[in-house]
């Protein structure tokens, strides 16, 4: 294997680490505690909200728009690491 | 001033500056038509997707749709936002990195067959069209409610319009009207909302308000008053849905994989120069959304307060005008099945007296709220906005298909480039006649062909394109089956149970919900068939010789970021 190959495998690797991560997070916030924890966050009340209500409705929407800035972040970073990145 | 003179220079002045935009954004070669040149600003490019996505569905139905539903409602707020997610971590950027113009293009030459693309053609066909029917009922709705011409003129109005900036512009006229379009229907949905939040929380901001205590002196929380008022009158209590924890999931799943996989919103991420701008801009894109689909569950929750406040058990006589000006246009209809002249709005269907269509809610909630008339007059402009801004997207989905993925890629590879681009002005007037004609004569299954579209795309596209990137050896009759085995059970199920096809047709749906597969809805179900187009997709490969060494390269290049904007010279 080339040592273009290998760069481009490894950041692949790194790529794959960061999907992972972050999909499980927007999978945690909406199907977890907006569907299937729903009933018992509903317990807990921030503010005039019961807690799964809110991160059905609010929260996991918010997490969403977080969650992709993280990715450009990240990103961004790993281009530059791998020389990837151009102006 | 009058509510409709004011409608009558709001939605002037915005008319005006689309057509403006048009003609100064008018497109000289095809891949300014079909990518407005490939370099729109992330930011540009996030605000013309926003406007691109949130439909008059959106902007008129989905406030009202959660007002009605509670909690179930959450599956629309996550569904249409969560699939951004998917489309910037998974789609968007490696398509943009392979730098053509159309999802059939990419289908096509991942796969490296005819086949694969006229599959790919025919879904975003299909996808495209039911949506832009929608659109243009939409604006002949808001045509006739606010300015008192009839449907077909209404139509008619918005047809010409978005045929003048689609066909001239292209996708260059085409995206930065939709920033001004963005910008018109944000301002138009916020204000109201603003203004309802103060009146009711004392809080101006919709998202705090709706968790916060009522203004009345009661320190109550809004929505452990509104869970009592729809307890006392036998519905469930708002906070909690009806549907099982099951379907919720599913439908959610469904509609998330379907934002992702349809073809006007991925090709919003060709136009952008680098891989890097596309990530970008859907984060833009989603945040832009954002901003309409936290507030849209906050408005349902006022305007549901503010809506059995006014009416439970009040004389009918006393109704404001509001009220007697909906019941004209018959989204709103009372009956005094116990003669007692009062209203009863009840969950018990026998005694429930009052009809309300969901779009009343973001429609007249200025009215109800007693909001000025230049909010009523704003809330026209937006709801147009929100309607020609989807059309338009759509429009050009259908004729670049055509176009290019008919036209020049399968019947006539040596058209020249002013041919082509001929083909496609011709191809997005037809569409804008035919999608005119539906918007007149609606079918009456609109309504449940939008759910097939999502179900559609999620069952057919996603999976192909997912597979195509992230798994280099995939084949095309891994694909191909895939594909169609997806598209086919799903429309298999819709059906059976949307239609009642082999049942005893429409009047034998409601019967049929028992025996739904998994307990899962027609709406819920594109995540099955989904499942289902990867699982004999990775089968079919196991038996399939390799992609061919040129096509793996390929998959491999487009993992790498760098060098995007070589790959866009045709």
């Amino acid at each position: 294997m080339s040592e273009k190959q290998a760069k481009a495998k490894a950041y692949w690797k790194e790529n794959l680490r960061y999907l992972l991560l972050l999909l499980s997070i927007w999978f945690l916030v909406s199907y977890g505690a907006g569907i299937l924890f729903k009933d018992a966050l509903d317990s807990i009340k921030l503010g005039g909200f019961k807690l799964g209500f809110w991160f059905a409705q609010q929260g996991s929407i918010y997490v969403f728009v977080i969650l992709i800035f993280i990715y450009v972040r990240l990103m961004n970073k790993l281009d530059k690491k791998y020389g990837y990145n151009e102006e | 001033m009058s509510v409709q003179l004011w409608t009558y220079i709001i939605v002037g002045i915005t008319f005006a500056l689309y057509i403006g935009i048009a003609i100064w954004s008018r497109a000289g070669s095809t891949k300014e038509f079909y990518v407005a040149g490939g370099n729109v600003s992330p930011l540009a490019n996030g605000m013309a997707t926003a406007a691109d996505w949130m439909s008059a569905a959106s902007f008129i139905s989905m406030a009202g749709i959660i007002a009605f539903a509670g909690y179930d409602g959450s599956v629309y707020l996550m569904g249409w936002t969560g699939g951004y997610v998917l489309l910037a971590l998974l789609l968007a950027p490696y398509l943009r990195k392979f730098g053509k113009f159309t999802v059939p293009d990419f289908i096509g030459e991942r796969y490296y067959s005819k086949t694969a693309r006229i599959v790919a053609v025919i879904c975003a066909l299909i996808v495209s069209f039911t949506y832009v029917a929608g659109q243009m009922r939409g604006v002949g709705v808001v045509f006739s409610r606010f300015l008192q011409v009839d449907i077909t003129t209404g139509v008619i109005i918005g047809m010409v319009i978005v045929l003048f900036y689609a066909v001239l512009g292209g996708m260059k006229g085409i995206t930065y009207t939709q920033v001004a379009q963005y910008c018109v229907l944000i301002f138009a949905f916020m204000v109201p909302a603003i203004f309802i939040s103060i009146q009711m929380t004392g809080n101006p901001i919709p998202q705090l308000g709706m968790g916060a205590t009522l203004n009345d002196g009661s320190g109550m929380f809004l929505l452990d008053k509104l869970n009592g008022l729809s307890t006392e009158l036998g519905f469930a209590e708002y906070t909690d849905g009806s549907k099982s924890v099951t379907d919720v999931f599913a439908i959610t799943l469904a509609l998330m994989v379907g934002t992702a996989g349809l073809p006007h919103v991925i090709v919003r991420f060709f136009t952008v120069k680098r891989v890097r701008d596309a990530r970008k801009s859907a984060g833009w894109a989603l945040l832009l959304i954002a901003i309409l689909y936290t507030t849209a569950p906050a408005v349902a929750v006022f305007a549901k307060t503010n809506l059995i406040n006014t009416v439970s058990n009040k004389d009918y006589s006393s109704m404001p005008l509001w009220f007697k000006n909906w019941e004209d246009t018959g989204l709103l209809i009372f009956d005094d099945k116990n003669r007692d002249g009062k209203i009863q709005y009840v969950a018990n269907k026998m005694d429930n007296e009052l009809t309300i269509d969901n779009d009343i809610m973001v429609l007249a909630n200025p009215e109800i709220a007693n909001l000025p008339a230049w909010v009523i007059a704003l809330v026209a402009a937006g709801g147009l906005a929100a309607a020609l801004s989807t059309a338009a997207g759509l429009l050009l989905v259908i004729s670049s298909s055509v176009s290019h993925d008919l036209i020049k890629s399968i019947f006539k590879p040596n058209i020249s480039e002013a041919g082509e681009l001929w083909a496609a002005r011709i191809s997005a007037t037809v569409a804008v006649i035919i999608a005119g004609y539906f918007g007149i004569n609606p079918p009456g299954f609109v309504a449940a062909v939008v759910a097939l579209a999502f179900g559609l795309a999620a069952a057919s596209f996603f999976p192909a394109i997912v597979l195509g990137i992230f798994y280099k050896k995939m084949s095309k009759e891994g694909a191909i089956a895939g594909m169609i085995v997806g598209i086919t059970l799903m429309l298999f199920y819709m059906l059976k149970f949307k239609f009642g096809l082999f049942d005893g047709g429409k009047d034998a749906v409601a019967g049929l919900s028992k025996d739904w597969w998994f307990g899962i809805s027609p709406e819920g179900f594109g995540s099955i068939a989904m499942i289902v187009n990867f699982m004999v997709a990775l089968l079919v490969n196991m038996f399939a010789p390799d992609p061919p060494e040129q096509v793996q390269e390929i998959v491999e290049d487009i993992r790498i970021p760098s060098g995007a904007g070589k790959a866009i010279v045709h």
